[in-house]
């Protein structure tokens, strides 16, 4: 009998969006010295706000603003104090998760099952998890008394809009540190509505400050000589221009950047829970994630079978409206991104790869690509070393532990790898001669803010989540 | 040589066959089980999925205390478990003990509706092969055309796979032309690698449904339990060509709970299973929860229990 799911769609009336958005800079919102711009929605192309842009002197005024609550409030401000309001900014983010949640997938283009799932429970979870560190700094292991560093400049990329903010916010703020955070161009709503929490958090004015605008902002913003501290997370080129103007400069940098993860499958894995970590690796999020599974690695000796169970694995995924509750696979975020992974994807299919997308019905309007497996991939393929950041795996195999380890690291990114087998023994032994800053063993994406997160090489430097985490807000 | 013949040639064989399939993670399996337990099946997908869930039953009554009253209840809510609304279907088949089978053959004569009998010393199948066989035999010649068996649990917990094998090939034997579901017994089998390896014994030998539970063990049927027993058909389907049902049974109560198993069965084994041919419910509280279900889709209000049968 053919079961064909009835439209589930999640009401968007929770959410109220306005029409316009002004800065958020000490504690007010006021208007932006440059040329506004507009947030769309992927899925639809529909225009959903206007936004303002910071040019030179808004973003010299967020930085004043957050250096005058760092010198007056937040920074003589005792640590259980500070966890109070971080405690109230997690309890609240929960009890307006649904109406985040849903302005997520309008302004991102995520499926609403993974920004009401994952997102959304992790960004509170960091939160409340840095909220316990903020009266126990001394004991962190960085000192009797490690000191926060002052203004930091924080810019976060489009992918996990609210749970990027939450890297960047949960921690600094803990240590004692004040923010001016940009949002991406493309996603900045839901960092606008934190601003409301944490005016609804009674959060002092200008401990968090969100300023919006296009790369220009950002670099104003990391090049300000107030700031003490620059977070970036995006993509490696942009990375490397940041560590250039950082560099010669007090600021302290941290950066998490792209990524091209192997995900290795053994033949002794056990297939199915396989076959959907691969899934779950590639086309989570659309593959817009800097530590997704890009490149498979399959043993030989199960490599046809195992393709044969992820393409009709891959049949069952549920590409459309992101606010449908059922959808698996939402809108890739923006025209530009979308025409990023065509051309590599042709790039694939020049050098002779053989390529393979789900046959699905994609929407007419909005950004749409089908999630794609290109097969016969050698380490020599384009597609087999940079990253598309997009629903596009490309499987390479191996014969040997040792040619999977030698593959997996053959790579000038290190951020993320997998392994799967259900030796614990291979395991231990594959994982130790990764390098790659997370590798999960019979899983994939899994995330928690007690667990370190960053790269290797060209992945960027630093850590965030957990106690390593604090480290890159602290003077010690 | 088929597959099957190979594999069941000798004990060393089979051993060999089933631990050579792959294992499955615990914790992927319960993950993959409980993501597909949020899908939301509303309005036209919810009505198809009630009225196949009905069609779907093996309304069940398996008690000491059973009369033949008791059974004649059950089957006429068998065949017409709304009375109030003729378009309701009728449940797929009344599962009772041997003792009752000539009283429910009778009630469903001429009805379409399936009469299904557990036999071979159920639920715990704690007796000699002889009377296993009787009790089958017993069964068919009374009037059953499905017979739920139980596996040896302890043989298979023991790696005495071909003595599993055997039974169950001699108990389809037994059952002529009636349809044979073999009860894993899935709680006390405990691990999903054991569901695994039981599904295949349990196919190779020749059942025609893999069945959970008896309902006297707890935990009876579960969601990831079904997803490694629903993987194991599709396999075995492309691995042989033929095609073995699944039949959860035990602990499913509410129309909720009936819905992810059906989307379980969509997303796993494929749109064939559904198919009260080929995928059944053993339950009995749930077909009213399903009736309450659809009486709300189609009027949009809720009834209270006392609008519905309690047989």
């Amino acid at each position: 009998m053919d079961f064909s799911y009835a439209p589930a769609p999640e009401s968007r009336s929770i959410v109220d969006i306005r029409s316009s958005y002004g800065l958020f800079i000490g504690g007010e919102f006021v208007d932006g010295k440059g040329e506004p711009f507009k947030s769309i929605n992927p899925a639809s192309e529909e225009i959903l706000a206007d936004i303002a842009c910071a040019d030179a002197a808004d973003v010299d005024a967020a930085v004043r603003a957050a250096r005058h609550a760092y010198d007056t409030v937040w920074g003589p401000m005792p640590g259980r104090e500070r966890a109070k309001y971080l405690f109230r900014i997690a309890r609240i983010i929960q009890e307006r998760s649904r109406e985040l949640a849903v302005l997520e997938s309008l302004d991102n283009g995520k499926p609403i099952r993974e920004s009401r799932d994952v997102d959304l429970p992790l960004v509170a979870a960091h939160f409340f998890y840095y909220a316990g560190w903020a009266d126990k700094l001394p004991y962190a292991g960085f000192g009797p008394d490690p000191r926060p560093l002052g203004v930091a400049g924080q810019v976060i990329p489009w992918n996990f809009p609210l749970l990027m903010l939450a890297w960047k916010i949960a921690p600094a703020l803990a240590a004692g540190n004040t923010v001016v955070l940009k949002p991406a161009e493309t996603t900045p709503l839901t960092a606008l509505l934190f601003a409301e929490i944490c005016r609804q958090a009674d959060l002092p004015p200008g401990v968090v400050n969100i300023i919006t605008g296009a790369g220009e902002t950002g670099r104003l913003l990391v090049e300000h000589p107030g700031v003490d501290k620059v977070a970036f997370t995006g993509s490696t080129e942009v990375g490397r221009a940041i560590a250039k103007a950082v560099s010669g400069t007090n600021k302290r940098l941290t950066l998490e950047l792209g990524g091209k993860a192997a995900n290795i499958v053994f033949d002794d894995a056990a297939l199915d829970q396989a076959v959907e970590g691969v899934v779950n690796g590639i086309f989570f999020n659309q593959g817009h994630v800097c530590c997704a599974g890009s490149r498979l690695l399959l043993q030989e000796s199960v490599a046809e079978e195992f393709l044969t169970a992820l393409k009709r694995r891959m049949a069952h995924l549920r590409v459309g409206d992101p606010l449908d509750k059922n959808t698996d696979v939402g809108a890739i975020n923006s025209a530009a991104q979308l025409a990023r992974i065509r051309e590599l994807s042709l790039v694939g299919e020049d050098e002779g790869a053989e390529r393979w997308s789900v046959p699905c019905e994609l929407p007419e309007r909005g950004f749409w690509f089908a999630p794609t497996i290109f097969t016969g991939v050698t380490q020599a393929h384009r597609i087999a070393r940079e990253e598309i950041f997009g629903p596009v795996l490309s499987v390479l195999t191996f014969r040997t532990p040792d040619e999977a380890v030698e593959k997996a690291n053959n790579t000038p990114y290190g951020l993320s790898a997998g392994v799967w087998t259900e030796k614990g023994s291979r395991i231990l032994r594959i994982a130790d001669r990764l390098r790659a800053g997370v590798v999960w063993a019979n899983t994939f994406n899994k995330f928690d803010p007690a667990s370190p997160f960053g790269g290797y090489k060209e992945s960027g430097y630093g850590r965030e989540g957990g106690r390593h985490g604090l480290e890159a807000y602290l003077e010690h | 040589m088929t597959l099957t013949a190979e594999v069941a040639r000798s004990q060393g064989a089979l051993r060999t066959f089933l631990h050579g399939l792959p294992g499955v993670d615990q914790v992927g399996a319960e993950q993959r089980a409980a993501m597909l337990g949020t899908r939301s099946i509303k309005t036209t997908a919810k009505a198809q999925a009630l009225d196949l869930a009905i069609r779907m039953v093996d309304l069940t009554t398996l008690e000491g205390s059973d009369t033949p009253g008791k059974v004649r209840a059950l089957c006429a809510k068998a065949v017409r478990p709304d009375p109030a609304d003729a378009t309701c279907p009728s449940a797929a088949a009344v599962c009772v003990y041997p003792a009752m089978i000539r009283v429910a053959a009778e009630a469903l004569r001429g009805t379409g509706v399936h009469l299904a009998s557990v036999a071979t010393a159920f639920p715990s199948g704690q007796a000699p092969l002889a009377v296993k066989l009787a009790d089958t035999r017993a069964a068919v010649a009374d009037g059953a055309d499905e017979i739920d068996m139980v596996i040896s649990r302890g043989a298979f917990l023991a790696g005495r796979y071909a003595e599993v094998h055997d039974e169950i090939a001699a108990v389809k034997e037994a059952c002529g032309g009636a349809h044979l579901k073999v009860i894993l017994e899935t709680g006390e089998l405990a691990t999903l690698d054991n569901v695994r390896r039981a599904s295949w014994l349990a196919m190779l030998a020749g059942a025609d449904f893999i069945k959970t539970s008896t309902g006297k063990v707890q935990p009876a049927a579960t969601l990831p339990v079904t997803l490694v027993m629903l993987e194991a058909v599709r396999d075995f389907r492309a691995e042989t060509g033929r095609i073995v049902g699944v039949k959860p049974a035990g602990g499913i109560r509410t129309a909720k709970d009936a819905i992810k198993y059906l989307v379980l069965v969509n997303e796993t084994a494929g749109p064939d299973w559904l198919d009260p041919d080929l995928f059944r419910f053993g339950a009995s509280t749930l077909l009213n929860d399903l009736l309450m279900q659809r009486t709300k889709l189609a009027t949009g209000r809720y009834s209270g229990p006392d609008y519905f049968t309690l047989d």
